[in-house]
């Protein structure tokens, strides 16, 4: 018994697994942040007056959307990488971490751009016309009224985008990200089957403790922030 | 006393001045629905307008095609001389010049009713913050809810909520204000305290069309009524003559229904 726990010990000294955690955190705040901006521009396009921008906009979430994560990944490496030989820093690793990002902000902005739209569907219309007759032009509308309002709204969905897209961001492993979690604990086990069960379990109970505050906390934003009407 | 009839012969007691809004020849659908038909009207510099008429006549879309909240198929509107802009900024500065009170209030949910005030003179008049806000708390004051001003929408009664959206359009300085059934929302016992201010608007010599169900502020307040029936100006007249001497039966009609209790 203590033979097997030191070695279970040696296992987890090995893989840093914290390391590998703090990755997969630091692909999520990245890809979490350029997503939300990309995904608000979309939205703005996708409820613009204008047709054409509706049109992009429109078209992009449903290309990307229904575009699988680990094929847009696998193509950022692959085409951009190897074949076009583009890169985002000097050093290769840190060049595949960025293109990781890239990819997952691409992807997680077609969802953010509609749970930002479910969010606009909670503002009454009478919100836009009344910011239309004060004299405010489209964008100010959208900035100063619909979107503060939308935002609150949204929450909850963007809570769940969050969440999918921490999860998501073991896929990085498609891009070559080797350290963070997915591909660091697929190392551990191949190495140490008699531990399967027991590293499988680590990892497991560490995304839990990532994931549950994450929507606690949005579910109590979500009713703190609401708009009352 | 004179029918007001013509556009021309203005023979109301009050002076007018220019003609501020007109509409020619004007003409929406709604799919098979010809809610404007062929309207012809034209207000003048601080006349007051009150359009009366049943359900789904087209008077709430009259007084939106006004400000281009709802787009018209043929004819043609113009504010002070200039014809509404399509879209875009020269449409955001004309409905800078239009004021517009809504049945639903329509404050802005998530800002203050300080903030709701200010941020038409802020964004669109690039007015300074502090002078926005002394403006705001004197326009406030007019209505009668200054002592609300730090206040949420959600947190005010319905009467406080539309001064509060009066005093919203006032900041803008408007040249004519749209009231589109501004009290059809309201408990009856808020009506007053909204016409009150409404009265005191129209005997400063605003410039206002009002779709209402009040004919206590036509008879009021008005300078004439504009009475519409299936998407017709079916009549119009000075409030006294419209009341005690209407010509047409639709008319008639209506306001046996309405005046009998």
């Amino acid at each position: 018994m203590g033979d097997y726990l030191s070695g279970l010990w040696t296992v987890f000294e090995t893989y840093n697994v914290l390391d590998a955690f703090w990755v997969n955190i630091q692909l999520t705040f990245w890809a979490g942040l350029f997503a939300l901006a990309l995904g608000t521009v979309l939205a703005i396009m996708r409820i613009s007056p204008i047709a054409s921008l509706r049109f992009v906009g429109t078209a992009y979430v449903n290309i990307i959307r229904n575009t699988p994560l680990t094929i847009i990944m696998t193509f950022m490496i692959l085409a951009l990488v190897f074949q076009l030989a583009l890169e985002l820093s000097s050093d290769l690793t840190t060049s595949f971490f960025r293109f990781a990002i890239v990819g997952l902000a691409i992807y997680h902005a077609s969802f953010v751009c509609e749970a930002i739209r479910s969010g606009v569907n909670t503002v009454p219309l009478g919100q836009a016309e009344a910011a239309r007759a004060i004299g405010l032009p489209f964008l100010d509308s959208a900035r100063l009224v619909i979107l503060p309002q939308a935002f609150r709204g949204a929450i909850a969905p963007l809570g769940s985008v969050l969440i999918a897209l921490m999860k998501n961001s073991t896929v990085a492993a498609a891009a070559s990200v080797t350290t963070e979690t997915s591909s660091v604990m697929k190392v551990a086990i191949e190495f140490n089957p008699n531990y399967l069960l027991e590293i499988f379990g680590v990892f497991a109970i560490g995304w839990l403790i990532l994931v549950i505050p994450v929507g606690l906390l949005t579910t109590w934003l979500s009713e703190r922030l609401a708009v009352k009407r | 006393m004179d029918t007001v009839t013509t556009d021309d012969a203005p023979t109301s007691p009050r002076d007018l001045g220019d003609a501020l809004v007109e509409l020619k020849g004007v003409n929406k659908h709604f799919g098979a629905l010809h809610v404007l038909q062929n309207i012809e009207l034209t207000v003048h510099q601080g006349e007051v307008v009150v359009v009366i008429g049943p359900s789904g006549s087209g008077k709430s879309t009259l007084c939106r095609a006004i400000n281009r909240l709802e787009t018209i198929d043929d004819g043609e509107i113009t504010v002070d001389g200039t014809p509404l802009p399509e879209e875009g900024r020269a449409l955001a500065h004309l409905r800078a010049d239009v004021g517009m009170v809504f049945q639903s209030f329509n404050l802005f949910a998530h800002k203050t009713v300080l903030d709701n005030v200010t941020l038409g003179p802020r964004k669109v008049r690039r007015v300074p913050k502090a002078q926005a806000e002394s403006e705001a708390m004197a326009l406030l004051e007019r209505v009668g809810v200054d002592s609300q001003a730090h206040k949420m929408p959600a947190q005010l009664s319905g009467g406080q909520q539309q001064r509060v959206a009066i005093a919203r359009a006032l900041a803008m300085r408007p040249k004519v204000m749209l009231f589109d059934e501004p009290t059809s929302a309201l408990d009856p016992e808020m009506v007053n305290e909204v016409l009150d201010v409404m009265v005191s608007l129209a005997r400063e010599g605003m410039t206002m069309i009002v779709v209402t169900h009040e004919m206590g502020f036509a008879r009021k307040a008005a300078d004439r009524v504009v009475f519409m029936a299936d998407g017709q100006i079916v009549e119009e007249a000075e409030p006294d003559e419209f009341f005690t001497n209407p010509q047409s039966t639709r008319a008639r009609d209506f306001l046996s229904k309405i005046l009998s209790h």
